[in-house]
């Protein structure tokens, strides 16, 4: 995948389009129709601003896009979504221009398609068992079920159609929501709509959850997040920031004072892991959790107006291969770095990162540094860093996790000249309602324990998402609001 | 929600809010913070500690002194104005109990959170010797409340305007050679101060809290800025602390890390005392 110029593929889809509307088309010429790339801010441009990266289909590209879904009878599509979508049917409303309906059906069984559009890992999900990417024997020309996704829902917002969900009449009822992440605002909607009061509690001083602190603007812009948030207000949903449960208020107060019938904990993985290596504390190393919170929520790319200071970093290393790696990188070049590398020790194939990000972290000119690991980071007199000491890596045997197990080789150290080092090699589950919250059971990570409809060891208190997880995706923590808010309208409807 | 109830100015630059912010004052202990952010959309979140609380009147008080852009623009509300965010109570509660006697040092700014956990330490049966320190006479703050509390009372001043001419250590080093010395040392102030503090009773095997004022972001675990190297493992400030064993903190790589912003935090100081200066004298113009 490399960059192409957006007229381009604006006039070929309208080209296609006009030459294809009315044309009965067979699965072969379907077939033959070209993938439809996003059109997208150039990578020499968009190094020097946060915008969005990508703009979007055009209704022309939507509708070549969705005319390439051979609208197979197994649709395995859907099988491959953790909610279960009905991906052939709304990608048939795509085909005939009826958006309202494609969303419709989308919005039966996701809440966030607007953002699960543009994060989801759709490779490894619904488009990984797409009937024309197997056809076509390559995953990457599978039906761009995210992109279609997020043309609709992009529609439905910019046209100002968002329909607001009903809400039944009260039943006096109240439950009190922790954590306004995916899967906090999944559970809201879904339990404010049976007409029970909703009360959402957040840490930080805005609502979104990772989706506001980690995830950039370039790639997840806040004002759609913000659009959920205030769907929710406008259902009548409360939200309370600047309210930590645990410290602010125990959970067992807010069961037991406070009046709340049911909890829902959706704290998700807040607690950076680090290497443990030497030079983890030297100044110039971050935790990614860090680096995006700074630049993102506390917006220190905006330096004439922001308080919060960012690291001012020439040379960076990132540590890791997800997508939160590919976010700091391309965030720290934006921020002003003259080199940025991605230190992983496996190889493409094995990165957890979404394709798109890859790439697009590639055309913006991220270095990157494949079966490599850090092994000590090294400081100057300032103790700040200097230099980064990596060793090189061989895949083995495969591990419990069925990827090759990555293995050092032994005096094959060498040394990248860098002031900055983003630690981007996950988090662990953040144990502050653990700690003040006895009763409640976990597992050795420190995941809370739920059962099938994701209740937990506490009566009336349910969780998901990543707390229970551990570091996953949007859409799985949505599925588990999901499950979990069916769980607590049965509780208390019974 | 968080409208300050009254204010005061402790010292030149040091300044005392009331804050009304029931929840916090009703669940807030000694050696707890809170984070403040004076706006939503591009204000710095700090965190300040709790020097006190009402939790009858449910306010809170917070003390603190201007350092840099954000302590500036919240010392320059009012009575009345609010301060948009307010987060707490954050961090591990300082463990009380009765110990025997313990020595309290509190070095400038740092006497306003060491002042509550004197009082607990009090209260919980335990003799209480304070050390207190301040650069100049005028730089003392508390000096009633911590009086009021302590069994035993000394100030040191770097310039012998007042008390002592000496740095809190040689009192602290004298107490802790006596017998019967002391089972508990408390030492709250600068990094440097609580380096020392530690260096000097670690000889005498004396067990030494510090209280760290880290890099925040968050304060909640989330974002690791606020890391310390303490016994060799890294702890976060803000839910491992703020309180360690001062014998095993890496102070050193403290300090360094304490650094990490420091050009950019004294630029942006400059510019907005520099735009404070502007507007008044546009309005001694007007």
């Amino acid at each position: 995948m490399s960059h192409r110029p957006t007229d381009d593929r604006q006039t070929q889809a309208r080209q296609l389009y006009k030459e294809l509307k009315n044309k009965e088309l067979s699965n072969k010429e379907r077939m033959n129709i070209p993938l439809q790339e996003m059109p997208a801010q150039d990578p020499g441009q968009r190094i020097r601003n946060m915008r969005e990266v990508t703009y979007g289909y055009s209704p022309e590209q939507a509708w070549v896009e969705a005319a390439r879904c051979l609208q197979c009878k197994k649709a395995p599509c859907i099988a491959g979504c953790p909610v279960g979508i009905n991906i052939p049917a709304f990608i048939k409303a795509v085909t005939e221009e009826d958006y309202a309906e494609a969303i419709g059906i989308i919005k039966q069984d996701s809440l966030l398609p607007a953002i699960c559009g543009r994060v989801c890992p759709q490779e490894s999900q619904c488009q990984a068992p797409c009937t024309l990417g197997k056809a076509l024997k390559d995953v990457n020309k599978a039906v761009s079920i995210g992109r279609l996704e997020r043309f609709v829902a992009d529609w439905e917002r910019e046209q100002a159609k968002v329909v607001l969900p009903d809400v039944a009449e009260s039943t006096g009822k109240r439950v009190a929501i922790v954590g306004s992440g995916p899967a906090g605002i999944t559970v809201a909607a879904d339990v404010r709509r049976k007409g029970h009061e909703v009360v959402i509690f957040e840490a930080f001083h805005k609502a979104g959850g990772v989706m506001v602190y980690g995830i950039p603007e370039f790639r997840l812009p806040k004002a759609i997040v913000q659009a959920e948030i205030d769907i929710l207000t406008r259902m009548g949903v409360t939200l309370r920031t600047n309210f930590l449960v645990g410290r602010t208020r125990r959970l067992i107060k807010l069961l037991q004072d406070d009046g709340f019938d049911a909890i829902f904990i959706g704290t998700g993985a807040g607690l950076p892991k680090f290497m443990h290596i030497e030079g983890e504390n030297l100044v110039g190393v971050f935790s990614a959790n860090e680096y995006l919170t700074r630049t993102n929520l506390m917006k220190a790319y905006d330096k004439e107006q922001a308080h919060t200071p960012i690291f001012h970093s020439r040379r960076v290393a990132v540590l890791g291969g997800g997508n939160v790696a590919m976010d700091a990188a391309r965030m720290a070049k934006r921020i002003g770095a003259e080199e940025v590398n991605i230190v992983y020790r496996r190889t493409e194939v094995e990165m957890p990162a979404r394709v798109e990000e890859v790439a697009h972290a590639k055309e913006e000119g991220i270095n990157f540094h494949l079966l490599k690991n850090a092994q000590r980071i090294l400081g100057d007199a300032r103790g700040r860093v200097k230099s980064l000491e990596c060793l090189r890596y061989e895949l083995g045997e495969p591990d419990a996790s069925g990827r090759r197990r990555p293995v050092p080789v032994k005096g094959s150290e060498s040394y990248l000249d860098v002031d900055t080092v983003i630690v981007s090699i996950g988090n662990d589950s953040n144990p502050l309602i653990k700690q003040t919250t006895a009763e409640l059971e976990t597992n050795k990570w420190g995941n809370i324990l739920v059962d099938a409809e994701c209740k937990t060891s506490l009566d009336r208190v349910y969780a998901g998402g990543d707390i229970v997880l551990g570091a996953a995706t949007v859409i799985l923590a949505m599925g588990q609001g999901r499950t979990a808010a069916g769980t607590i309208n049965k509780q208390l409807a019974g | 929600m968080n409208t300050i109830i009254d204010k005061t100015t402790l010292a030149e630059n040091v300044c005392r809010l009331t804050v009304r912010a029931p929840l916090i004052s009703e669940e807030r202990k000694p050696g707890q913070f809170v984070i403040v952010q004076t706006d939503n959309n591009f204000a710095e979140r700090i965190p300040l500690t709790i020097a006190d609380a009402d939790p009858e009147l449910g306010t809170i008080t917070l003390i603190f002194q201007v350092v840099g852009k954000t302590t500036h623009k919240l010392a320059l509300l009012e009575k009345g104005d609010a301060i948009e965010n307010v987060l707490g109570p954050l961090g591990t509660p300082t463990h009380i109990k009765n110990f025997g006697t313990v020595i309290c040092v509190g070095g400038g700014i740092g006497i306003a959170p060491l002042h509550p956990i004197a009082k607990a330490l009090k209260q919980a049966g335990n003799r209480v010797i304070t050390i207190l320190g301040a650069r100049t006479r005028e730089l003392l703050i508390l000096e009633q409340e911590m009086r009021a509390i302590a069994d035993e009372f000394i100030v040191c001043t770097d310039d012998g305007s007042y008390g002592r001419k000496a740095l809190v250590t040689e009192p602290l080093k004298e107490l802790c050679a006596a017998t019967p010395g002391p089972n508990k040392v408390v030492a709250i102030g600068p990094a440097i101060m609580m380096k020392f503090c530690a260096q000097t009773t670690r000889p005498f095997g004396v067990s030494t809290v510090v209280s760290l004022n880290t890099i925040m972001v968050d304060g909640t675990g989330m974002c690791g800025g606020c890391r310390v190297s303490v016994g060799g493992e890294t702890k976060f400030v803000c839910v491992d602390g703020p309180e360690f064993d001062g014998h095993l903190v890496d102070f050193d790589n403290m300090m360094l890390r304490l650094q990490s912003y420091k050009e950019f935090e004294h630029k942006v100081f400059e510019e907005c005392r520099l735009q404070q200066g502007i507007r008044q004298v546009h309005e001694e113009d007007e």
